[in-house]
């Protein structure tokens, strides 16, 4: 049983593409949330005058790279969950009764769930043009390219942890309410973290996604408030932190 | 050459003994069946077996390779059939077993011959490229069932392969399970609270009950330990003298009473019939309906452990044990269990 197996690992990224594509009704799902958002949020918000928000940049180039992050985080958490819901269908068993490391098994789903994060964050960028959204450099997309796997592998990596510590998908509401949909708003995707009040923005600090957010807006947008090394630097942290705690909790999931 | 080799193994949830102290073999081609109520034990026993639980005590072998320092051997000569299905019914046949195949290391090359030689196997060559939450639960059972023989392992493990099966389709399945057992050449680990299906299916059935095994056996073997028919009068009247005419007759083995029922143990059970009729009829006890059970596996719960299957899953709190239908003239045990429907759930 290699710690590593590839087959095993193309295995599981291959179930998870080919579930994914095969119900639109999914993908639609997954976007019409982020897309609602920046339809209301940009338009609503157009002539606001946001506290914080960089001179020159109107709120919809800010509200972009935001919910390209929002569509990250959700996308990439619940492929984490999603272990949850093989769990219920009894599919889970079938998994970890096969001569496969576990850390083979979370590296499946990782690989699986940031294609398909990274498929729906990419659906929102295209359709955010049509809404006014101009890129600040098309030469520096591929830069984008690994800030949003950086989020996917962090944010996988948290939703297996997540997942690891709940028997059923029952958590998953709790986990939405009071675990994800706070760090999007701590993540300064929708607003300024510098805006918030100390405590709370020691809060955003500490968030990857405040990282992955600021590193996307520094791309697309040519305007950050960190140094983009930090924000690569921090991402890479969080990212093999997640990897190693969702492998490490992963190990000590009882199967029955 | 053994299959399993069971010694002294245990499992604990907290308090309760799930598992207590089982040592057993299986040899290698047999179809071996674990038969008791839901609750028993069989299905943490079979968890066990393919590593999906650690034991609390005592330790096991599958194929040779020890379930404890051995996990990822025993995981490759082993096949299971989970109690609830396992397949992911969004993919169609063809992606579940290429799944498994991958996950068990298979070359493209081999697997894509295999899985149509599994697709035969069982039936479903027409179905291969549906969506799994297309087939009916028969079909789902068998794809499971093809599956979990996919890596050709050397142990099929199949937890309770038939329930939630309309009886049609039950039998069927058992057709499969048969000829598997018969042409792959694997040995077969199947639990059930079927009677029926251990009577039929098994070559060796330990009968379990509350996390031990309190017989081993044949199934002939088995029913021959009983060594008789029971007749089952249900009655109306003092019982006192009928019970007194039965004390005395050389060929009554055993007998136990409730208000409303006797049971009597005789050789030849429809031999005898006439005979208590006309005791009963003598002593003045009214004769509602006659019954003849001839030895079967429920018997033999029943008598190793004192209530039927259905009993013991119906009323599972209840302790089983004072109401035992040993001993040659219980002739006052109040069998409060004689009330229920004492029948196999199908």
């Amino acid at each position: 049983m290699n710690l590593i197996d590839p087959r095993s690992i193309y295995a599981l990224w291959r179930r998870d593409v080919t579930r994914f594509l095969r119900t639109p009704s999914r993908i639609i799902g997954s976007i019409s949330m982020p897309l609602l958002f920046l339809v209301f949020l940009g338009f609503g918000f157009s002539d606001a005058a946001i506290p914080g928000l960089p001179a020159g940049v109107d709120y919809l180039q800010y509200l972009v790279p935001g919910m390209v992050g929002f569509t990250m985080l959700f996308g990439s958490s619940f492929a984490g969950l999603s272990i949850l819901s093989d769990q219920d269908v009894g599919f889970l068993k079938e998994i970890l009764v096969a001569p496969v490391s576990r850390t083979s098994i979370v590296l499946g789903r990782i690989a699986g769930g940031s294609t398909t994060a990274l498929v729906q964050a990419v659906l929102i960028l295209v359709l955010s043009v049509p809404l006014g959204f101009r890129f600040d450099s098309l030469l520096l997309l591929p830069v984008a390219a690994v800030f949003l796997v950086l989020i996917a592998v962090t944010f996988v990596g948290f939703g297996v942890a997540l997942a690891s510590q709940f028997s059923d998908s029952e958590g998953f509401g709790l986990i939405i309410q009071f675990v994800i949909f706070p760090l999007f708003f701590l993540s300064g995707a929708l607003y300024p973290v510098e805006s918030l009040p100390d405590p709370i923005r020691i809060l955003a600090f500490m968030n990857p996604l405040t990282y992955g957010v600021d590193g996307l807006r520094a791309v697309l947008v040519g305007s950050a408030a960190y140094p983009l090394f930090l924000d690569f630097g921090a991402l890479v942290v969080s990212s093999v932190l997640m990897v190693a705690i969702g492998t490490y909790l992963f190990e000590r999931v009882e199967a029955v | 050459m053994v299959a399993i080799q069971v010694e002294s193994l245990s499992k604990t949830f907290g308090e309760t003994t799930a598992v207590d102290d089982l040592s057993f073999r299986v040899e290698d081609g047999e179809l071996f069946g674990l038969l008791g109520p839901n609750g028993a034990g069989k299905s943490t026993l079979i968890n066990m077996l393919v590593t999906l639980l650690r034991p609390s005590s005592g330790t096991a072998t599958v194929n040779g390779h020890d379930i404890i320092e051995e996990t990822a051997a025993v995981r490759n000569s082993l096949g299971i059939v989970f109690q609830e299905p396992a397949l992911d019914e969004e993919l169609t046949g063809a992606e579940n077993l290429t799944f498994h195949a991958q996950l068990y290391g298979q070359h493209k090359a081999d697997r894509d011959e295999r899985i149509d030689e599994v697709f035969e196997l069982v039936g479903l060559e027409a179905e291969r490229d549906d969506p799994v939450g297309s087939y009916s639960g028969g079909m789902k059972r068998r794809l499971e069932i093809g599956r979990g023989l996919l890596h050709e392992p050397s142990v099929l493990f199949l937890d309770e392969p038939t329930v939630g099966l309309d009886a049609r389709t039950r039998r069927d399945t058992w057709e499969y399970i048969q000829r598997m057992n018969d042409e792959a050449g694997v040995s077969i680990v199947l639990t059930s609270h079927y009677i029926e299906e251990a009577e039929q299916l098994c070559d060796r059935v330990a009968i379990v009950d509350d996390g031990e095994i309190a017989a081993i056996d044949t199934p002939a073997a088995l029913k021959d330990s009983l060594g008789g028919d029971v007749v089952i009068l249900e009655v109306d009247g003092s019982l006192s003298s009928f019970c007194s005419r039965l004390d005395a007759c050389p060929w009554v083995m055993k007998y136990t009473t409730s208000p409303t029922q006797v049971r009597i143990t005789v050789e030849h059970g429809e031999t005898r019939i006439a005979d208590l009729v006309r005791l009963a009829d003598e002593t003045g006890v009214a004769i509602a309906s006659v019954d003849i059970h001839k030895p079967n596996l429920e018997t033999v719960f029943l008598s190793l452990t004192g209530a039927t299957i259905a009993e013991r899953e119906s009323n599972s709190s209840s302790d089983a044990n004072d109401s035992a239908l040993e001993g040659t003239h219980p002739s006052t045990t109040a069998d409060r269990r004689a009330s229920t429907t004492p029948e196999d759930d199908e």
